[in-house]
């Protein structure tokens, strides 16, 4: 049994009485969902077409967004890790812009280059009839812009963070440079991988600003779970909640997922 | 051009120029013996591809796949050279079984076959029980093993080994060395290795290759070397005797005339026996006293070594003596005379070889 060992005195006042208005302050809200919640007609308001359509388009597009960040992202923390090329210090800054950015802000960026008269859109359009804002697609492409740093981000810390010893040892005993990648890298940073994956999945999943800028508001097209909350606030609040509250079980899931990589860090260390 | 591990491999680092010629034929164990920091990792990672060469050029098995001078590099994936690093590094999330099938699944062959060469190397080695277990599962003399067969199921052109002994604590060294040797001895390629164990270079490799500050200091057989040291370190590490023999009942038969009394009565069959220089005493008469091994022989050379004297006795078993300066002046030792040797039982180490 290990003993844990506690400080004779207690915290200060000047310590305590903040730390706790604090903890009341992030908790407050949480029980204010809770305890309004309409649990009675939970069932029905959730089973309700709006409901159902924000639920399936929201679950479609953030999956989809994770699996795109996945495929375009990897390779990109990979060469922001171990790539030798100029500008990669600006390469990575770049990747963190849209952490920062106000997500409105990047609905806007996107519009200019996406948009029907964007830097690049317009040629969609006139070329291949392909129109990004306003559509489902559109949405994917919001929620992808304002996720994939997560992922990027996740996956190069444990990329740099890897020995590069067993990947050489790999090589020694024949692997190409992709079969180093595919039977011992990925296996090694697997965690790392599935939790990029999670606070992606988890960041698609609530995007509002850039998906509402970019992608508009229509229901069964791009009208997600955060916008329909939006909405149902204006007409049946109720709805609204009961909807915040699948975002909130959604925000508890991933914080079980990722307990083991953030919860228990202060303690162990 | 012909098998094995030939050239000259250069490589400036940030302190010296590592510069060394190599030539390993097939079937012969070279060790590189040299104090931390000479070079040895270096050499090894350039023979492995993994550091490319400044200068020089090296060919594997008849190839060339190193020659800066004409744009030559072939990475290690396609060198075919086996390597068992100090660390093992063995893939944390791979079975051992996975792990030796690594090299044939690399080579292109399906998960079936690569398994079953593996399992045969498994076999081999005698690690069929741990097979399914996690490297991190593992003992130390065990991981060697794993790695060891991870390397030799890939087929390779030439064997490398980096500090073979230098993991594993002194009690599991000793058996894991003999366990080697026999594995090297089967194995048909060329074997490098390097460490900065004496013992290692002298009771695996048939050639000794004395590496200090990157550049070759001394090479040949470990007893040419052991008698005309060339340096202070080599003279230091190399004091031992190493004797081969049968053990029965604590009485060792020497290979070549002669017996060794030593303190171990459990030993049987074929053994080493290790006597340091310095614990055996020469004597101008029959010695009396306690010593439990006395023998004659007739001195062959006599090598200054700062304080030290070492000198070469022919006798059964032949050794070398180091004896202070002084005590050669007394004794008046010179080349052809005959001397009286004796050495305790409690100063043999004698283990299975």
């Amino acid at each position: 049994m290990t003993r844990r060992i506690r400080p004779v005195t207690a915290p200060p006042w000047v310590v305590a009485v903040p730390a706790g208005l604090a903890l009341l302050f992030l908790g407050l809200p949480i029980v204010g969902l809770l305890v309004r919640a309409p649990w009675d007609r939970m069932w029905s308001v959730l089973t309700s077409d709006t409901s159902l359509q924000a639920l399936r388009l929201s679950l479609v597009t953030a999956t989809t967004a994770t699996v795109i960040a996945f495929v375009i992202g990897v390779p990109l923390a990979w060469l922001l890790a171990r790539g030798d090329f100029p500008g990669r210090g600006l390469a990575r800054a770049l990747v963190t812009v849209p952490l920062v950015l106000p997500p409105v802000v990047g609905g806007i960026a996107l519009l200019l280059a996406f948009g029907r008269r964007g830097i690049v859109g317009q040629y969609l359009d006139s070329c291949c009839g392909v129109t990004l804002p306003f559509t489902t697609p559109g949405v994917v492409v919001a929620e992808t812009f304002v996720a994939m740093p997560f992922l990027v981000i996740t996956v190069e810390g444990a990329l740099r963070g890897l020995d590069t010893r067993f990947e050489d040892a790999a090589a020694t005993l024949g692997a190409s440079r992709l079969g180093v990648f595919r039977r011992v890298t990925l296996p090694l940073i697997l965690p790392s991988l599935a939790a990029g994956a999670v606070l992606t999945f988890a960041r698609a999943l609530g995007e509002f600003g850039a998906t509402i800028t970019f992608a508009g508001n229509l229901p069964g097209v791009t009208q997600t779970l955060p916008l329909a909350v939006y909405v149902g606030l204006e007409g049946d609040p109720s709805e609204a909640v009961a909807l915040s509250l699948v975002l909130l079980a959604v925000s508890v899931i991933v914080l079980v997922a990722l307990r083991d990589r953030w919860l228990r860090t202060g303690a162990a260390s | 051009m012909s098998a094995g591990i030939r050239g000259r491999v250069v490589v400036a680092l940030p302190e010296f120029t590592l510069d060394v010629d190599l030539d390993v034929g097939p079937g012969e164990v070279v060790a590189v013996l040299g104090p931390n920091g000479a070079g040895k990792s270096t050499l090894l990672r350039a023979v492995c591809g993994l550091t490319p060469l400044t200068l020089g050029s090296l060919s594997l098995g008849g190839t060339v796949v190193d020659d800066p001078a004409h744009g030559v590099h072939v990475p290690s994936s396609e060198r075919g050279v086996g390597i068992v690093f100090q660390d093992y590094r063995l893939f944390p999330h791979l079975s051992v079984l996975d792990n030796v099938a690594f090299g044939p699944r690399s080579a292109g062959r399906s998960r079936s076959a690569s398994r079953a060469d593996a399992g045969a190397w498994i076999e081999r080695l005698r690690l069929a029980a741990l097979a399914g277990r996690r490297p991190h599962a593992l003992s130390g003399g065990q991981s060697q093993r794993v790695a060891l067969a991870r390397a030799l199921a890939a087929d390779p052109t030439a064997l490398l080994l980096d500090e073979p002994t230098a993991a594993l604590d002194a009690g599991t060294r000793i058996d894991v060395r003999a366990d080697l040797r026999a594995h090297l001895r089967q194995f048909a390629g060329p074997t490098l290795l390097v460490t900065h164990d004496p013992l290692d270079a002298l009771v695996l490799a048939d050639r000794i290759v004395v590496l200090e500050h990157g550049s070759v200091t001394q090479q040949g057989h470990a007893l040419e070397i052991a008698r005309r040291p060339a340096t202070p370190y080599v003279a230091k590490l190399l004091g031992l005797n190493l004797i081969r023999g049968r053990a029965h009942d604590g009485d060792v038969a020497v290979e070549g005339g002669g017996t060794l009394h030593v303190t171990d009565r459990e030993l049987s069959g074929e053994v080493l026996v290790a006597l340091r220089p310095s614990a055996i005493a020469l004597h101008t008469a029959q010695p009396e006293g306690s010593a439990r091994n006395v023998w004659r022989g007739v001195v062959d050379g006599v090598q200054p070594l700062g304080d030290r004297v070492r000198v070469t006795v022919v006798g059964a078993p032949t050794v070398l003596v180091d004896v202070t300066t002084g005590a050669v002046a007394d004794l008046h030792v010179a080349p052809g005379d005959h001397v009286w040797l004796s050495a305790k039982a409690t100063e043999i180490e004698a283990y299975p070889g």
